[in-house]
């Protein structure tokens, strides 16, 4: 098919923008950019897990001890419930495919509940450490009641050093994968708005095939979050 | 976004009023706004590098206190790193070429690419506000312990955002433009159709998408560290700062690729252009960007090399800093071998690249000094290092850009400009420019450190021809810049589609193009296929006579 025919197959889409040649075209290229872009999102994240690696490397007994303070079940069950959006935020994008208007729309809110699920669990976490001071860095000044929780061996030596280091790589690369979830949540929102009104169907589904590979992504940060933090 | 295009209508007045430039999504008015806000920053950068001229006029400095010499330096480097340097050809120039010659109407995300220059212009706003704060005399490169310590104040903060944020503006460019290049080829545009600026920026894409996002981090992390004592970078908290040095240069060795490599596009294009031949080895120099981007992101260490990093990493980011030298010289000789037997035209940008390849020559050469341990170990942060990066950064990079503008300036504007000024500008802007740095060169062999506000006064002759010399390349630049704008008055004569005689298809658009690029879309050609050109008397540039090979 040539171009001004293909073009004028796919006029009836408002959706198709004047500088692509066809849907199609202007799927693929979405797609594309998209990706690139969640390349550069894992370099941005891989600052981060170099300056884990490093500073384990260098403080092994620190990363061991200061493990002691995350709860391993919390941590799991934010790894299931980020599971189970993504499971969903891609069937969304089936059912967009198909064009099954209900079950998409059932679909996008599941995900968004789910994304909140996550970070209502982030928030236990997080002010049952500040309120035990639990901070980062030089801020670090642990609670009795936290120390309690730590096995009685480890409790009788001297603490290892560097322990706010611990929690300052901890607080930004579980605070930065939050706000990553924040802007997912914002988008599945705008999606679940314009789901309403029927955008989505087998001939324009991008915004929510897109959107779906970003929560992907941001699930699979989480995926390595997890055991950095709470089991090693 | 709609209205058919009617003659004379351009993209520079579809639509009329400052909103329709400001909120406009049409690449070629982006890429003219980028290079309005760029000239400005080669200009504010420009100043800080003349006062710290005329500081050093005399060894006991005298001009403006230690500290504001420290301040000065560290504007003019980080001015003119992150707002002229990295961004000058791929924003401004490519933004505008690159849709045209793989003849699409616009980039693949036109929203994205006006976010991408709003939020270099919030990165370059940050660094004026830096400016009237203080407090940043870190040198460009931000080490810690010293730049992140309680007394440096709000100025490194706020240059930490604007870094963030330019560095953002970078990483959505690369993508529109790989994007663009992958998907919206003009039909029957191969690979090996894309002209060579395109390859240079598909490269520079790659480094600005994968190199970029950790300057990002590492701003983020120096910004908290700051605020919050995170323990990371300084060692007073338990940090370690040699890994800021690492992440900085595992962007910022990359970055003189983003630099460069889009230098290098312009001058595959104007010497095969202008010495009326096939360029020579296409695949060669396609190929051989892609492999400086690869290289590029193996070789950050070898700006630690007095950092402690051990022996061992000394030596293989050594080994593979001299890599670089091969697909760099590959490049070289290629273009060498498209002048020979050329008929060469010597007009403004190619007046530009003559002095670009001796300078690039004298730029590269001198880097290897700097990649092999030996010698680097005594030249380290002497004024060797500067003039070998400026070399590269201004007498390679800034005179391609100059030759990038003046070709494709008739394509933008639809007006040609003076060639006696141009030319005189072309040889004012080499002239100044060695002045300025050889004797650089020379100082630093002896022994001169870099950053310094004052200096031994066996220096002194050297140090002043460096001032006289800033002056005459200043002269140059105002006089391209005078020459250039003043084609826009009345007086400027209008230019033909192609005034060149290049083959490439920005060549066959309107000159300045219409909103949507072409009246009809174009199939891809072969973009050094200069045999169905023909030159029409007068200024009326070339025209395709018989039919063209098409790709």
């Amino acid at each position: 098919m040539s171009a001004p025919t293909q073009r004028a197959a796919a006029a009836a889409s408002p959706f198709l923008q004047v500088h692509f040649r066809s849907m199609r075209e202007q799927l693929d290229t979405a797609k594309l950019g998209l990706w690139l872009f969640l390349a550069s999102e894992l370099l941005f994240f891989g600052g981060l897990f170099v300056a884990y690696s490093v500073f384990r490397a260098n403080h092994p007994d620190t990363f061991l001890y200061a493990h002691h303070f995350l709860d391993w079940r919390m941590g799991a069950l934010n790894t299931s419930v980020l599971i189970a959006s993504s499971l969903t935020a891609a069937w969304s994008v089936r059912s967009a495919q198909l064009g099954r208007q209900a079950e998409l729309r059932l679909l996008l809110l599941a995900t968004l509940v789910l994304s909140s699920m996550f970070l209502v669990v982030k928030y236990f976490e997080y002010s049952h450490k500040l309120h035990n001071g639990v901070f980062w860095g030089a801020a670090y000044q642990p609670s009795q009641e936290m120390l309690a929780a730590l096995p009685a061996a480890l409790r009788a030596a001297p603490p290892p050093t560097n322990l706010g280091t611990f929690f300052s790589i901890y607080f930004l690369m579980t605070g930065l994968h939050g706000i990553h979830v924040l802007i997912g949540m914002g988008l599945y929102l705008w999606l679940i708005r314009r789901a309403g009104r029927g955008d989505f169907g087998p001939g324009y589904y991008v915004p929510v095939d897109a959107v779906a590979l970003y929560w992907h992504l941001v699930d699979m940060i989480w995926i390595f979050l997890f055991p950095l933090f709470y089991l090693m | 976004m709609s209205g058919a295009a009617h003659a004379g209508d351009s993209y520079l007045t579809h639509g009329r009023g400052l909103r329709s430039w400001l909120l406009t999504v049409d690449h070629k008015r982006i890429g003219v706004m980028y290079l309005g806000v760029i000239v400005g920053t080669l200009i504010l950068g420009g100043v800080f590098a003349l006062a710290l001229r005329l500081h050093l006029w005399n060894a006991g400095g005298g001009l403006v206190s230690n500290d504001t010499y420290n301040r000065l330096f560290t504007l003019h480097g980080a001015v003119m790193v992150f707002l002229f340097v990295i961004p000058g050809i791929p924003s401004a120039l490519g933004n505008f070429v690159l849709p045209l010659q793989v003849g699409a109407k616009d980039v693949a995300f036109p929203r994205v690419n006006l976010l991408s220059f709003y939020l270099y212009l919030a990165g370059a706003v940050l660094f004026l506000v830096t400016l009237v704060v203080g407090g940043l005399d870190t040198g460009w490169t931000l080490y810690p312990p010293y730049s992140l310590e309680g007394a440096r104040g709000l100025g490194i903060l706020i240059a930490l955002v604007g870094v963030f944020l330019a560095g953002f503006s970078s990483i959505l460019t690369g993508v529109n433009f790989i994007a663009t290049i992958h998907k919206l080829r003009a039909p029957g545009m191969g690979w090996f159709d894309l002209p060579l600026f395109l390859w240079a920026l598909y490269a520079t894409a790659i480094i600005q998408i994968l190199a970029t996002p950790v300057l990002g981090i590492t701003a983020a992390l120096g910004f908290m560290e700051r605020l919050f004592h995170l323990g990371l970078f300084m060692p007073e908290y338990g940090g370690d700062p040699v890994l800021f040095q690492h992440f900085f240069w595992f962007y910022s060795h990359p970055a003189v690729y983003i630099m460069i490599l889009p230098a290098m596009g312009i001058v595959s294009e104007v010497v095969s252009v202008f010495s009326r031949k096939p360029i020579f080895g296409y695949r060669f120099i396609a190929m051989s960007s892609l492999a400086i981007a690869v290289i590029g992101f193996l070789v950050w260490g070898h700006h630690m090399f007095v950092s402690g990093q051990s022996q061992w990493a000394n030596l293989v980011f050594s080994f593979l800093t001299l890599l670089v030298a091969i697909p760099s010289a590959i490049k070289t000789f290629n273009w060498l071998a498209t002048m020979y037997k050329g008929a060469i035209i010597l007009k403004t940008p190619m007046v530009y690249v003559l002095t670009f390849f001796a300078i690039f020559g004298v730029g590269g050469l001198t880097g290897l000094f700097l990649g092999i341990l030996a010698t680097d170990i005594p030249l380290h942060d002497t004024y060797f290092v500067v003039a070998h990066f400026h070399f590269v950064m201004v007498g390679a990079v800034m005179i391609a850009f100059l030759a990038g503008v003046h070709y494709w300036w008739p394509k933008m504007t639809g007006r040609l400009y003076d060639e006696r000024l141009g030319v005189t500008s072309a040889v004012l802007v080499f002239l100044g420019f060695n002045l300025t740095f050889i004797p650089q060169f020379i100082v630093g062999i002896a022994g001169m450190p870099r950053r310094y506000a004052t200096y031994a006064v066996e220096f002194q002759g050297q140090n002043r021809l460096s001032t006289v010399g800033a002056f005459v390349l200043t002269a140059g630049l105002v006089l391209a810049l005078w020459g250039l704008l003043a084609s826009l008055g009345k007086a400027g004569a209008r230019a033909p589609r192609n005034p060149w005689g290049a083959a490439s298809l920005e060549w066959q658009a309107e000159s300045p193009p219409s909103h949507h690029n072409f009246e009809v879309p174009p199939d891809g050609v072969s973009p050094y296929d200069y045999t169905t050109l023909k030159e029409l008397p007068g200024d009326q540039g070339w025209v395709v006579v018989g039919k063209r090979e098409v790709a």
